[in-house]
């Protein structure tokens, strides 16, 4: 498990805390880890700061809030970010850091006692504003709806008058935050003695502030809360437009082209599996096929190319993928080959194509159900399988093999190996 | 194919139409002894009829296929069920797959190719469509080992040279007897070897895998 191994040391590149290898939050462990010394030297290193200087408390703690587990996952305070219930999370903090604030002073680390209250309620502001601003957790891009399950499909309503209620939240929140902020900056200035002169003037901007916020509070909120509302209803009818467009272009065009020619089987399927095609891609919203990029979409190309052209159903299997290389491309190109062949020699019949693409090797496989044939008794001048499959293969340091007996249908295996 | 009475069977998928078709494929193949449009129906619908064979599709109201299984697993753990899907999502065939079903085929199989899928299911092996031979193939590819904090089990994180050159066969669209022909080994062999594949596949604990799994809210 080499390669396991491998990648699994690749994360602890960046700063984490190692928590396998903890003693409290695994913060030293995790420097150590990262600056590749030993553990006890950090530790010692950070004993010494926090007895000493005082210092080293706090720098773990930060270490700890914002280092992400080894493990995986978001840091401490992305995921104290990301939960719900702001208002709890900030009087946490506001409380942690009355008590820390405490216990300095007992244990006289201290330096004035006009600071304290201030500080908690900046830090209880500053969470409330903190979570506000870089709160939610980014939520997943709307993605076009799935209209594969017609429950989830009437989702969006409920859900879009939760958000709007959300962000009315939000601004209380928001507005509050930033009113205790500002209050424990002005407190702080005050303890200090540097507002004796601008005190009153402070005092009556603020007083007139919040009066003019407490009268004005309702209008904005209801206003914001309409334009919300608005925006949502705007982005489903946005929503359903391009999705009405689509399935116009795509599904019911291939409809009606269907109905036309209903006395032709064979067209009907192909259109039949191109749409299902179409309609998958754009179902999963995969990025959009490279197929002058990578193997896997080029050999999916080739298969959907000989599957419409000659009417013929391809089922590809493909693992793995790599960069599409000259070598590669004659790879795809044999396999369109052999493509072309089973349809024309086994018409009607389910091809299979099946590639693996591993290290230092990729591999191709064209199966058919056709009738088959002795590969020892086609003639020389048919150079179709000689010429664009084995010699194309050889041309490019690789190697074609053609399996075939009368009635057991037809496989060509291609093979190209890395040059080591 | 076994020469023994038909399977029994209860179709369970949202599409009446699609219900209707199957049906009409399985004439005379299969014993169809009820039908189920969602998951609280095909629950009772399998405690009613106890069929060999449970063809499930993964898209349901109500849950989906995986709910289905869930349930099954608590009122009727001894039932087989067979996913039938048009999804080729590799999260839905593999969250499937992980919550019990026996194999997994799209609704594009040939009606014989579905009725030797449903004796196969009965008689308790694994059915695996070239599609989803080719998935198995991906996740369990050298990248990415077991899920760290997991019990470490290499038995489970990795495929035998032999299941992985059975799982590629079927990736290239031989049957089992055909691979049976090919690798000199009988048919019950490939079948033993699809079965243990099927077997890692729920309980293994290999990063792809799981990753697919949480996605779908298997593993909590």
């Amino acid at each position: 498990m080499t390669e396991a191994s491998a990648t699994d040391t690749e994360p602890s590149r960046a700063l984490t805390r190692d928590t396998d290898a903890a003693m409290l939050g695994g913060v030293c462990a995790g420097i150590a880890a990262r600056l590749g010394v030993s553990p006890l030297g950090v530790r010692i290193l950070a004993v010494i700061l926090a007895l000493g200087a005082g210092i080293g408390v706090p720098l773990y703690l930060a270490g700890w809030l914002w280092m992400p587990p080894s493990s995986g996952g978001p840091s401490l305070a992305a995921r104290i970010r990301g939960r719900p219930g702001a208002w709890q999370a900030a009087a946490g903090l506001g409380m942690l850091t009355l008590a820390a604030l405490l216990t300095a002073r007992k244990l006289g680390l201290w330096w004035n006692d006009a600071i304290s209250w201030p500080l908690v309620i900046a830090v209880f502001g500053g969470a409330l504003l903190w979570r506000q601003t870089a709160g939610r957790p980014a939520e997943p891009p709307p993605s076009p709806q799935r209209p594969r399950d017609p429950v989830t499909a009437e989702q969006p309503a409920p859900s879009a008058r939760r958000d709007v209620l959300e962000k009315v939240r939000a601004y209380y929140q928001g507005g509050f935050g930033i009113a205790l902020v500002a209050g424990a900056t002005v407190l702080f200035l005050q303890a200090n003695g540097a507002l004796t002169g601008a005190r009153d003037i402070v005092l009556s901007v603020v007083a007139v502030a919040v009066g003019l916020g407490l009268v004005l509070a309702p209008f904005w909120v209801r206003m914001a809360r309409r334009l919300a509302a608005e925006r949502a209803e705007r982005v489903r009818s946005q929503e359903r437009a391009e999705m009405a467009a689509h399935l116009h272009d795509s599904v019911l065009q291939t409809l009606a082209l269907m109905q036309k020619r209903a006395d032709d089987p064979r067209a009907v399927a192909t259109l039949a599996r191109r749409q299902e095609r179409e309609l998958r891609a754009w179902l999963s919203g995969a990025p959009a096929a490279r197929p002058d990029e990578r193997l896997a979409d080029a050999l999916r190309a080739a298969a959907e190319e000989v599957e419409e052209g000659f009417g013929v159903p391809v089922e590809a299997v493909i693992v793995g993928d790599r960069e599409l290389d000259d070598r590669c491309r004659a790879l795809v190109a044999a396999a369109r080959e052999a493509l072309v062949n089973a349809a024309k020699h086994a018409p009607g019949e389910p091809i299979s194509l099946y590639a693996e693409a591993t290290d230092g090797r990729v591999e191709a496989f064209v199966r058919d159900r056709g009738p088959g044939f002795d590969p020892d008794a086609v003639p020389p001048d048919r150079r179709g399988v000689r010429e664009s499959i084995v010699g194309r293969m050889a041309r490019h340091g690789g190697r074609a093999e053609v399996r075939s007996a009368p009635g057991a249908g037809t496989e060509v295996e291609l093979v190209l190996e890395d040059p080591r | 194919m076994t020469e023994s009475a038909p399977p029994t069977v209860v179709i369970v998928d949202d599409h009446a139409l699609l219900r209707a078709g199957v049906r009409a494929e399985l004439e005379g193949k299969a014993r169809v002894v009820g039908e189920a449009g969602d998951v609280d129906e095909a629950v009772a619908a399998v405690v009613e009829h106890r069929p060999d064979v449970v063809l499930l599709d993964v898209h349901l109201p109500g849950g989906g296929g995986v709910e289905v299984l869930r349930r099954l697993e608590e009122v009727a753990p001894e039932t087989r069920c067979l996913a039938l899907s048009v999804s080729d999502d590799p999260q839905d065939v593999i969250a499937v797959i992980r919550a019990g079903a026996r194999g997994y085929v799209t609704k594009t199989i040939s009606p014989d190719e579905l009725a030797d899928a449903i004796h196969r299911v009965r008689d308790g092996d694994a059915v695996f469509s070239p599609r989803l031979a080719g998935f198995v193939l991906d996740a369990f590819a050298g990248r990415g080992g077991a899920q760290p904090g997991a019990p470490e089990d290499p038995e489970l994180d990795q495929l035998t040279a032999r299941e992985r050159e059975v799982l590629q066969h079927i990736a290239r669209g031989y049957l089992y007897k055909e691979i049976a022909l090919r690798l000199g080994i009988s048919v019950k062999t490939v079948e033993a070897h699809v079965s243990s594949v099927l077997r890692k596949l729920q309980l293994s604990s290999r990063h792809e895998l799981t990753r697919w799994a949480a996605q779908r809210r298997l593993v909590d």
